[in-house]
């Protein structure tokens, strides 16, 4: 079975310090993880400020500034992709079908170096 | 005159040449620089040390054949520099040195020939869709345009502090989220392009009519956003591109017509039309001829064709309000909205006389989509007034006067509302 740990916080509230810390011990999880064969991916996101969303409508692509941010919808699954600008990452959200019905919130995501090789 | 003399006025002449290039092409460089860099920060700092060392390197040498040239590889030199002296706090840094200092050699023997893309690749990314509309219009008078922070800040009536923490916000952002440095792909050009024609026709109304406050005009502005619209036409000649840049030039011809030395708002059909600026006519008019030729014809075309059919009537009464109409018709199957409705009723009151737009207007507002807008109860008012409805008229000009915000629009309701007695 699989699972998806979704990780939620005040990004206010995290100082340089604190992120380091939390980079490392997240590290030296994923180790842990990966010698017990547990380990997918994992990574840690840009803040929101970052944030772009995509929704269709109507055949209609409709590209914002800022998170997601409607509550009565639900986290409901993920695609991590590698590509070379957010010009390629908004055509696939676009093609992605939870964005003709819910939204798709694209965030940059932080490589972190000294993860196991996979 | 002495030595001193002479080199002192041989460099208050080179100073003179240096801002003049200042002037005319530091934004076509800067555009350059952040593809080179790419960074808006490291290639604003970059261009400011390249103008700075070409008048001591200039009053040596004399001008270069092409200074342009010259200020984008001094430029990309300085900021390489810069990069190498952070070097050993940063290996990061050091490769990326190494990077821009190889791929930028082919780009710079070819630099003539790429700048007008740059500009067009400046523009497309300071109205990209993942910025706030906001930041968009902030990002592109500061950086396309040249004005300071403090500038776009007045001319927003936003305090200077806000207006610079939405730009840094958006470089923060391009920079972070990789929004791209680049012209949009054949496919998504026409949606781009309608975000870059809405921020300068933003731009531009908010010098034509601002939005709140006591001053109806704020000339600079539109000028600014003209300024953008040939640009963007030299760069990108699309009949809507075309459309918008004879939309704006019409609308600005009127301006001097369309307030009183009072300041007071003039309605088109009372303006002095010899007030109008002809060349500015002209040019709109064979804009809007090009456009409609090229039959790809959009809904910034058919306003500026709407303006046109004004600009052609020497007096309000010979205007050809069924050409008018047949072009609202246009533009509503193309853009249905309930403002271009309003003024399509207009068309249609002048055409077949008032109570047709009575029974317009009152359908619009029965709906109840512009129950909140001032205008279209003070168009039923003077529709009413004209059908000789006094009573009805009256009614809707205090419920428009309960709505405007502007100072001008206030004291033309309540003038219009004193002489219905």
């Amino acid at each position: 079975m699989k699972y998806m740990l979704l990780i939620y916080g005040d990004e206010a509230l995290l100082s340089d310090s604190v992120r380091e810390k939390c980079y490392e011990e997240s590290t030296e999880l994923v180790h842990d993880l990966a010698a017990k064969g547990q380990f997918l991916a994992t990574a840690p996101l840009q803040p929101t400020a970052t944030a772009t969303t995509v929704r269709v409508r109507d055949g209609k692509r409709l590209v914002t500034d800022g998170p997601f941010a409607e509550t009565h919808e639900q986290f409901g699954g993920y695609f991590l992709v590698d590509v070379r600008d957010l010009d390629e990452a908004i055509a696939i959200a676009e093609r992605i079908p939870g964005s003709h019905r819910g939204s798709v919130e694209i965030r940059p995501v932080v490589e972190l170096p000294g993860l196991p090789e996979r | 005159m002495n030595c001193l003399g002479c080199r002192s006025a041989k460099i208050d002449s080179l100073r003179e040449t240096v801002d003049a290039i200042y002037r005319n092409e530091s934004r076509r460089i800067l555009a350059t620089l952040i593809r080179l860099l790419r960074d808006f920060d490291l290639a604003e700092e970059a261009m400011q040390d390249a103008f700075a060392s070409a008048l001591e390197a200039w009053s040596n040498t004399g001008v270069p054949a092409n200074p342009r040239a010259w200020l984008i590889s001094t430029g990309r030199f300085k900021a390489i520099d810069a990069i190498r002296r952070k070097v050993r706090f940063n290996a990061a840094l050091a490769i990326l040195a190494d990077r821009l200092d190889a791929d930028a050699e082919s780009a710079v023997a070819h630099l003539d020939e790429s700048v007008p893309d740059d500009t067009l690749r400046l523009v497309f990314t300071c109205c990209h869709p993942a910025l706030s509309p906001e930041a968009r219009v902030a990002l592109t008078l500061r950086e396309v345009c040249g004005l300071t922070t403090e500038e776009v800040a007045h001319a927003f009536l936003s305090p200077p502090s806000t207006v610079a923490q939405r730009i840094v916000r958006a470089k923060t952002k391009i920079r972070d989220a990789q929004i791209p440095y680049q012209v949009p792909s054949p496919a998504d050009l026409p949606e781009r392009l309608d975000m870059v024609l809405q921020v300068i026709y933003l731009v531009f109304n908010e010098g034509y009519s601002a939005s709140s406050g006591s001053s109806l005009t704020r000339a600079e502005l539109s000028g600014e956003a003209i300024r953008l619209g040939r640009l963007l036409f030299e760069l990108l000649p699309e009949p809507e591109v075309a459309g918008l840049l004879a939309l704006m030039l019409l609308q600005e011809s009127r301006r001097l017509a369309r307030t009183s030395p009072s300041g007071d708002l003039v309605l088109l059909d009372d303006q002095d039309r010899t007030l109008w600026n002809r060349d500015q006519i002209a040019e709109g008019q064979t804009l809007v001829q090009r456009a409609i030729a090229s039959r790809r014809i959009g809904p910034y075309a058919i306003q500026a064709a709407i303006a046109a059919v004004h600009s052609e009537a020497v007096h309000g009464d010979v205007t050809d309000w069924a050409q008018i109409v047949v072009l609202f018709d246009l533009l509503l199957g193309m853009d249905p909205s309930p403002v271009v409705e309003l003024n399509r009723a207009v068309a249609v009151a002048m055409r077949d006389g008032p109570e047709a737009g009575v029974l317009l207007v009152k359908a619009i507002l029965d709906r109840g989509d512009l129950e909140g807008y001032h205008r279209a109860h003070s168009v039923l008012a003077e529709l009413n007034r004209r059908a000789g409805h006094i009573g009805q008229a009256k009614v809707s000009y205090v419920r428009a006067l309960e709505l405007a915000k502007q100072e001008p629009e206030r004291r033309f309701i309540e003038a219009r509302i004193a002489d219905l007695r």
